[in-house]
């Protein structure tokens, strides 16, 4: 019955964003521009390219993301949609994780077409077990926007939300970023446990979506 | 016996140091109409919000369907309260009924008008499929209600519903509200428009800065349906 619920605040967002493609038209070019902007800015070599690529890929990821982070409850707070929705039996946990998962995958369409433009620029070849970026990706992503869904949802009530967000958010974000970069860099140069840091990934990612479906319902009801 | 629906008991709520209602008592029965009434920030739509658990009073308590035995707290029966706001609380993306379907699939196993009946109800036609965002605002007030409608609300609320509509529409939303009381449904409506609402009311409640300055009998209730039960409610308001 719950996942019932989650599906249709999903398939709402989904079907939001086919219309609009808000999210992802500006994510897409803002990370296009990052990547573009960071190979000529630095002309890397090979292995300096194998060296910094994961830190890039994950920055550009990051900016690109807060830019739909920032407006992840903007059509819920347009018309008071959010008040309709507090007043429904649909729990708000439900919620919670159709808005995630929604943006989860916004967020993985951009960095699926993002991929083969970075490995073109950086002219990338991974020395280590390049699969494991298949784990490595939708980990990250998911801790970032895990933790992005809900302090959108703390702002949205602040004045300056837009600000505040990457305020409290990459604070929050940096051990997962440092997995993922760390995990990144290990895979793309052949040197180092990628395998550690992804199992670290992944407890942070348990963890974090815990504690916030936890607290969703403390905050969506919150004046 | 009439069984008391709602009840603020000195209810106040305070943003920050200003007092959007103060000491505010009501008991609201059970199949009756009552229009608020008040000029701009007088506390309507506060009273409105707290009554649908949307904002906690500061001081006092508000008890919904506690006739029936087990007095709720809003914030846990708000499912069976149906609120309509200034804003029309819909996607503007989505067309009427799509809007509707996605709101009545988060009152699954409930007993809910389709959507389709839902827009009918308020004279939509559910086949249109324009974006709620390009109706014009008369219609927007209509989709909204059919929101409030769709989960059957014993208890509804409705902040302006005639706001920004011109006369045909209001009177068409008047007799529709009027088959919610032959229901026995309670309504609560706000409005500026009170020649317009007021054949409807029961009761005619005036805040003022926030305080109920009276409580007045409705035209409907001088018409007969007055009875020894409502009185003594309408004697509780304080």
């Amino acid at each position: 019955m719950r996942s019932g619920y989650f599906v249709t605040h999903l398939k709402k967002d989904l079907q939001l964003e086919w219309r609009s493609k808000d999210a992802i038209n500006s994510m897409l070019f803002f990370a296009l521009l990052v990547v573009v902007l960071f190979s000529l800015a630095f002309d890397p070599t090979r292995a300096v390219s194998r060296q910094i690529a994961g830190g890039i890929l994950c920055v550009a990821t990051m900016f690109a993301a807060v830019s739909a982070l920032n407006q992840a409850w903007a059509r819920e707070l347009r018309n008071q949609v959010l008040d309709a929705l507090r007043m429904t039996p649909a729990p708000a946990a439900s919620l919670f994780l159709g808005k995630t998962l929604a943006n989860f995958l916004f967020v993985m369409v951009v960095e699926v077409v993002l991929a083969p433009v970075f490995v073109m620029f950086y002219n990338l070849h991974a020395l280590g077990n390049a699969w494991l970026l298949v784990l490595v990706l939708p980990l990250g992503t998911w801790a970032l926007i895990v933790n992005g869904v809900f302090f959108a949802a703390l702002s949205i009530r602040t004045r300056n939300r837009e600000l505040l967000l990457p305020l409290i958010l990459f604070p929050i974000f940096i051990p997962a970023l440092l997995g993922m970069v760390m995990s990144a860099t290990a895979i793309l140069t052949g040197e180092g446990d990628a395998v550690l840091w992804i199992k670290m990934l992944g407890a942070y990612d348990v963890i974090f979506t815990t504690v916030c479906m936890m607290l969703f319902e403390v905050i969506l009801h919150a004046e | 016996m009439t069984s008391i629906i709602a009840e603020c008991e000195e209810v106040s709520k305070l943003y920050g140091t200003f007092a959007a209602l103060r000491k505010v008592s009501a008991r609201l029965e059970r199949g009756r109409c009552y229009l608020v009434l008040g000029e701009n920030g007088a506390g309507k739509s506060t009273l409105l919000r707290t009554l649908a658990g949307l904002l906690r009073p500061s001081y006092g308590k508000v008890r919904v369907f506690g006739a029936e035995g087990q007095a709720e707290d809003p914030m846990e029966a708000r499912e069976r309260i149906g609120y309509m706001s200034h804003a029309t609380m819909l996607y503007d993306e989505f067309s009427g009924v799509e809007n509707l379907r996605y709101f009545a699939s988060l009152y699954r196993g409930r007993d809910c008008v389709t959507p389709e009946e839902a827009l009918r109800s308020v004279g939509l036609d559910p086949e249109l499929p324009r974006p709620v965002g390009q109706y014009s605002q008369g219609m927007k007030q209509r989709a909204s209600l059919a929101r409030v409608l769709i989960s059957r609300p014993e208890l509804l609320l409705l902040d302006e519903p005639f706001s920004n509509m011109d006369i045909g529409s209001a009177h068409q939303m008047l007799r529709l509200l009027e088959t919610f009381r032959t229901e026995h449904r309670t309504i609560v409506l706000t409005t500026h428009q009170r020649e317009l609402a007021e054949p409807l009311a029961d009761f005619v409640l005036t805040l003022q800065a926030g305080a109920v300055v009276s409580l007045e009998e409705g035209p409907y209730t001088k018409r007969g349906a007055l009875t020894l039960g409502a009185t003594e409610a309408a004697g509780s308001v304080r």
